[in-house]
């Protein structure tokens, strides 16, 4: 009896130390992405809530202590103010724009049977593993007065004088939605199909012989089954679409006058270029920080409420 | 029977006559790019629309290659792009394993804390990243880049490696348990070679993020001309020389060729990670 004790407790020693070893093995695998996130991500937003709240130009080693008073300058900032809204008006004209774009091409390509498919995904998708900033500088000229697409409208007798798409402050932002959807369509293109692919054959065969066209198969029986998907799929998207900032800065530079001026865009002026005077570290901060908590807010609701939608779908 | 045959045919042919419309549409401003490199100026601003070159020159490439420093931007951007790809693929396969095989205290919260971080915006945190860069000392520097480049958590490539490991069959870990394996002797024989598929995902997935990265190499190499990676080159080069647009059409060329490539050999590994990413 006292025998087998001993055994049971030799043997749940022996667990426990091997459990001891498999944790600290655990920590050391996990030891380098935790040192890289901590340094890169962790202690950045701690420091940027630090910053934040000082008056700072980063070149003196010196900084006053502001309290909320850059926050304070920024709510009464329309600058700010101006930056804000745009970049959610870019990502309300973007989503449902990028959505539909996306998920008509997928449809289309969502066809085994189709010879050529592969090659048609590498056209679609071409423009997404292009750099954003080259994507950018190269429509400058492609969407300018003497560019291509003024050329060709002009050729065609739409147009008579070459249309302004990038220094006209009332069709800018429309036109960097407009490229933004063409670069970043391929992305979402394979979530659809990725989506898509979860849809049964079997329902394609029977829409058909139940005499559905291809339209009708799409919008009582594709559609219902992917809406799950698309709710991901249109949080990924928004999210994405806050936090622009390549495409923006080397096509517009937010000009003209601002049209086009995104948060991404306001702190990169504030903190690193010198066309305002001195970089102010602090009151970039704040915007930054104020944005942030705005973004993993609207996160937030994104999954509550896509959460909700589908616990309802379930009923 | 026959009549809906030839009905489909012709179904099939308008079908693909629309994609090649879209398709040549949705290509052109890279036609556009690739023959503007190859033309005269004066070609260039004499015929907008056409996307053969005429006369085919070489200048362009060569002058941009040489004299506006893209032989520089373009070393720079294939060393950061190559270490940065070794860190990533480190961490991300060892860190993958832990997360995917085992329960160890304090996994759920390291996962929440990853999670939740996918929200925050690269400019929120780029000052402080910044300021930690120059604190080392490593500002206007490639292993500053490189080091910045590597940031973060990788939360996409965590879940795939993860999710892949989870699928392995315990067997297999037993076996080598049975056979004396430690576990890092578990992970180095076993699991890492059948990581493989997911590990050429994840190299391919950040080659083309890191070559194509913007805001952290511009803030990084403000000071410093001479270690601008491709993508930050070609907008100084622009905003130096706002009326060379065969130049800037050449630079852009050269600095979206290789991915492009790269690409298209290798596409079923990227689309894969694309597709993972969702899923999970």
């Amino acid at each position: 009896m006292r025998a087998q004790a001993g055994k049971t407790q030799t043997i749940s020693a022996r667990k426990k130390r091997e459990r001891h070893s498999v944790n600290l093995w655990c920590w050391l695998f996990m030891s380098l992405t935790l040192i890289f996130y901590i340094v890169f991500q962790g202690y950045p937003i701690i420091c940027s809530i630090q910053y934040s709240l000082l008056d700072w130009s980063g070149l003196t080693s010196s900084a006053d202590f502001a309290g909320l008073g850059n926050y304070l300058e920024l709510i009464n900032d329309s600058l700010f103010w101006n930056a804000f809204i745009n970049s959610f008006k870019y990502t309300l004209l973007l989503v449902p724009c990028q959505l539909v774009v996306s998920l008509i091409l997928a449809y289309i390509l969502n066809n085994d049977r189709m010879k050529g498919r592969v090659v048609y995904r590498t056209m679609f998708f071409l423009p997404v593993i292009t750099t954003a900033s080259i994507v950018g500088i190269i429509m400058i000229f492609i969407f300018g007065v003497s560019g291509p697409v003024n050329a060709l409208l002009q050729t065609l007798h739409i147009i008579d004088e070459p249309v302004q798409f990038l220094s006209d402050g009332s069709i800018a932002l429309y036109t960097v939605v407009g490229i933004s959807v063409w670069k970043d369509c391929g992305t979402y293109m394979i979530y659809w199909l990725a989506g898509l692919s979860g849809v049964s054959k079997d329902l394609y065969e029977a829409a058909a012989i139940d005499g559905a066209n291809r339209r009708q198969t799409f919008f009582h029986i594709v559609l219902p089954l992917i809406v799950p998907i698309g709710g991901v799929i249109a949080i990924l998207c928004a999210i994405n679409s806050l936090k622009v900032f390549d495409i923006v800065k080397t096509m517009t530079e937010g000009g003209p006058y601002y049209a086009t001026d995104v948060i991404g865009t306001f702190v990169y002026r504030q903190a690193f270029s010198s066309e305002m005077g001195m970089p102010r570290l602090g009151y970039a901060s704040a915007a930054a920080i104020l944005f942030g908590i705005t973004v993993i807010v609207i996160g937030i609701i994104l999954n509550i409420a896509k959460a909700k939608l589908n616990s309802k779908s379930q009923i | 029977m026959k009549q809906t045959k030839s009905k489909k045919t012709v179904k099939t042919l308008i079908s693909h006559a629309v994609l090649i419309v879209i398709g040549v549409l949705w290509m052109y401003p890279f036609l556009w790019m690739a023959s503007a490199s190859f033309k005269t100026n004066d070609e260039f601003f004499a015929n907008r629309l056409s996307l053969i070159p005429e006369t085919f020159t070489l200048d362009n490439i060569i002058r941009i290659w040489t004299k506006a420093n893209f032989s520089t931007y373009f070393i720079n951007t294939v060393i950061v792009t190559i270490f940065s790809v070794i860190i990533v693929l480190v961490m991300t396969i060892t860190a993958g394993y832990a997360l995917g095989r085992y329960d160890f205290v304090g996994k759920k919260v390291l996962l929440s804390i990853f999670l939740a971080s996918i929200t925050i915006p690269l400019v929120s945190t780029i000052i402080p990243t910044y300021q930690v860069i120059r604190s080392a000392g490593l500002v206007g520097t490639r292993t500053g880049l490189i080091l910045a480049q590597s940031g973060g958590a990788h939360v996409i490539f965590l879940m795939l490696f993860s999710g892949y490991f989870q699928g392995i069959p315990n067997e297999l870990e037993d076996a080598a348990k049975v056979d004396g394996c430690s576990f890092f002797k578990t992970f180095w024989y076993i699991m890492m070679p059948l990581g493989k598929p997911i590990s050429i995902t994840v190299v391919i997935m950040q080659t083309i993020w890191t070559w194509n990265a913007f805001l952290l190499p511009l803030v990084l190499t403000l000071n410093n001309p001479s270690s601008r990676t491709l993508a930050v080159g070609l907008y100084a080069f622009k905003g130096e020389n706002t009326v060379d647009w065969t130049g800037i059409a050449a630079g852009g060329f050269i600095s979206v060729i290789p991915i492009i490539l790269l690409y298209i050999f290798l596409q079923k590994y990227f689309v894969d990670g694309i597709a993972g990413a969702v899923k999970s």
